[in-house]
């Protein structure tokens, strides 16, 4: 790494006696999956690049609770939330940021009815205004003459109809975008939703990660490009089923923007 | 005598509908089995879908030629109601073609009806050469087997056989009024069934006034068991696709409801002040409400609404992932195991004096199996694909819920997950100490 990472924790905020300009909700998936920490970086890279004022909540962040909801278990949800809430509130946080669509949804969307009322958005949302205001400047050629396809998020796209922002980030890496046949509100699913992401799928005769990839590798592709860690672990997985990890990528919007500047 | 066919067609009618308005009452009494449910909020949203996915018909264009030809019979299913306001006047006065006066405007109108009819024909036939010869995957799947596919089939050959009635009546009427026969003033314009005249060549004034009569009468009163058809049949949508989509789910697809009776309990948990030892109080002896649904019952009205508007075209399960890939799961199983239990707990009812008598069978587990529930990805593509905005994705979480909350009945690996999040805040086994490690890693 040629450079340290700038991150600070909501708590030496505090102790500062200041408010950070966004709070950035890293998820479990973020701090601890070997593959989605590697997302992590590449956007607080980006942040640090656009010199944004962020917080995260560092070892104060616990679980949404969404994937115990999808499940099944309310009750464990709205601990979770009501935890988070109280932290939230307490911090008096205004905006989140996330890199998990999940968490994007279930913080937007049902943390309200809780008592945790955030202007919450999508890192792909937040790059795109980045760079809309300058704040971000982009050079050099990126990803010129490589293809790139777009894996929907569920949780982003059908759910919250964020359709727009990631395509137009991706394209300020100067990559040639190519959609699959069903995208935005009619993408497949990668498999992961509902708690899959955690179980074995029940008995079929092909795993739907598998049926996905196939969408995408069908546009014949450079980058599998998606805004989700685990839709980016289903690619992934997806992609070796066919045996094509030799000549396909799979990786976050947030990856695909920071590489194409060199971070 | 001379009034004898009013009286007879007044019966005819006042029986139709009558049988109707009970079917109606079942109906409604049926879906209020389940739980209230806000639903007074958006009420702009909710008129704007109504008028843009039922009236508009936008999410049937999705698919283009099914789009179209549904667009035709439904555009012909509700103009020709204006040439059965008239037929039903003219049963009930004993008049012939009380609207012709109208001259050149009832000419048009005529002829309009006559070339729907025609594309109704055409539309039906297209339905069933794909239900029945192309055999579209949708159309065959196993929960389409049986009923459903009979059901399907029936409600194309009626509808064959009631525009067919409609033009050989016109066709004799035409005939007559040429003739110059007796109240068969000339009116209407005929530019379909002008084609079938010549089949009636031949006949003589009589005899032609024998299949006018017959066509007219079989075709209202076969309008009138079509009506009692739907109250048995998947063909309910074209009436509850309205109140459906004004009910339909108005919040962004992924926002699933938070349990209010779940919020109380988990409010009380995280109180440091209250009393974990106090009584309860006096007027709280209610039986602590069930988490989840493992019945009808325990779903909210919308839901059985959805159930009873559904009409398994299937669009739901082809999108699906699980579907998709072999697993058991279907969304429109899923609705039809619904109407299906709710339509049994209605007999059961309907035997019992107006009581559910417990019948040993529920809908988890008699009709929805674990691996169904356990098979969804949550990704709401079903609730997107559905023409007519129900959601059977919200009744998977709400039997899962009951799985989890009252069974403990979760796949091993998901018990794991959520203990690790009990524990440790993340679904995975790792300390909630290392979730910054990423930044110097």
């Amino acid at each position: 790494m040629s450079e340290q990472l700038k991150v600070k924790t909501m708590q030496e905020f505090m102790a500062e006696g200041k408010q950070p300009e966004i709070l950035f909700w890293v998820g479990s998936a973020g701090s601890y999956d070997d593959r989605a920490k590697k997302i992590t970086k590449a956007f607080v890279k980006l942040l640090n690049k656009a010199a944004v004022d962020f917080a995260v909540l560092g070892t104060e962040e616990s679980s949404t609770g969404d994937v115990a909801k999808r499940a099944g278990n309310e009750f464990l949800f709205q601990m979770q939330a009501m935890m988070n809430i109280e932290l939230l509130n307490g911090y008096e946080i205004k905006r989140i940021v996330t890199c998990d669509p999940h968490s994007f949804n279930t913080i937007k969307n049902e943390y309200p009815g809780l008592g945790g009322n955030y202007d919450v958005v999508h890192h792909t949302q937040y790059l795109k205004e980045l760079i809309d205001n300058g704040r971000l400047t982009l050079s050099g050629d990126g990803y010129k003459g490589k293809r790139i396809t777009f894996h929907d998020p569920c949780y982003l796209g059908r759910a919250n109809s964020v359709f727009d922002a990631p395509r137009e980030v991706l394209a300020k890496s100067n990559a040639e975008l190519v959609e699959m046949k069903r995208h935005k509100k009619t993408a497949l699913c990668c498999g992961a939703g509902g708690a899959q992401m955690f179980k074995e799928p029940e008995k079929g005769d092909m795993d739907v990660n598998v049926l996905r990839t196939k969408d995408a590798l069908e546009t014949s592709p450079n980058i599998i490009a998606t805004g989700c860690p685990y839709c980016n672990t289903m690619m992934t997985d997806g992609i070796k089923a066919h045996e094509k990890e030799d000549s396909v990528t799979v990786l976050d919007v947030a990856e695909v923007l920071a590489n194409s500047q060199g971070l | 005598m001379e009034y004898l066919p009013n009286i007879i067609f007044a019966v005819a009618l006042i029986l139709g509908i009558g049988f109707f308005a009970r079917n109606v009452k079942k109906l409604s009494r049926n879906i209020k089995l389940g739980k209230d449910v806000d639903v007074s909020d958006n009420k702009g949203q909710r008129w704007k879908n109504m008028a843009k996915i039922a009236l508009g018909q936008t999410k049937m264009v999705v698919r283009p030629i099914a789009g179209l030809m549904h667009v035709i019979v439904y555009v012909g299913f509700i103009i020709i109601n204006i040439e059965v306001l008239e037929i039903m006047l003219d049963g009930l006065l004993g008049t012939h073609r009380l609207f012709s006066p109208l001259g050149s405007v009832y000419d048009f109108l005529i002829g309009s009806f006559e070339i729907l009819a025609l594309l109704v024909i055409v539309a039906v036939v297209v339905f069933w050469i794909r239900r029945n010869i192309i055999r579209i995957q949708r159309f065959v799947k196993p929960e389409m087997k049986g009923w459903p596919k009979t059901d399907g089939n029936m409600i194309l050959y009626i509808e064959f056989v009631l525009m067919l009635l409609f033009l050989t009546m016109n066709a004799a009427d035409f005939q007559l009024q040429q003739l110059g026969a007796d109240h068969y003033a000339q009116a209407g314009a005929f530019p379909v069934s002008q084609f079938i005249v010549p089949l009636l060549d031949g006949l003589s004034e009589s005899s032609l006034i024998l299949v006018e009569r017959t066509a007219w009468w079989l075709h209202i009163l076969g309008i009138l068991a079509f009506l009692n058809y739907l109250y048995y049949s998947k063909h309910l949508h074209i009436l509850l696709a309205f109140p459906n989509t004004y009910y339909g789910k108005v919040k962004p697809q992924g926002q699933f409801n938070n349990l209010a009776s779940v919020t109380k309990e988990v409010k009380l948990m995280m109180d440091p002040d209250a009393d974990p030892f106090a009584t309860p109080a006096e007027d709280d002896v209610a039986e602590p409400e069930k988490f989840g649904a493992s019945d009808v019952m325990d779903l909210n009205w919308v839901q059985l609404l959805n159930a009873y508007t559904c009409t398994e075209c299937g669009r739901c399960t082809s999108e699906c992932p699980a579907n998709q890939t072999g697993k058991k799961l279907s969304p429109r199983k899923i609705m039809m195991d619904t109407r299906d239990r709710l339509e049994e707990v209605g007999k059961n009812m309907d035997t019992n004096k107006g009581e559910f008598v417990p019948d040993g069978k529920q809908l988890l587990g008699d009709y929805i199996s674990h691996e169904e529930l356990w098979a969804c990805t949550t990704c709401n593509a079903c609730v997107q694909a559905c023409p007519v905005s129900i959601d059977p994705l919200s009744i998977i979480v709400e039997m899962r819920r009951y799985l989890v909350m009252e069974q403990s009945a979760a796949p091993m690996e998901l018990n794991n997950m959520m203990s690790n999040i009990e524990n440790n805040g993340a679904p995975w086994p790792y300390n909630q100490m290392d979730r910054l490690n990423w930044v110097n890693e």
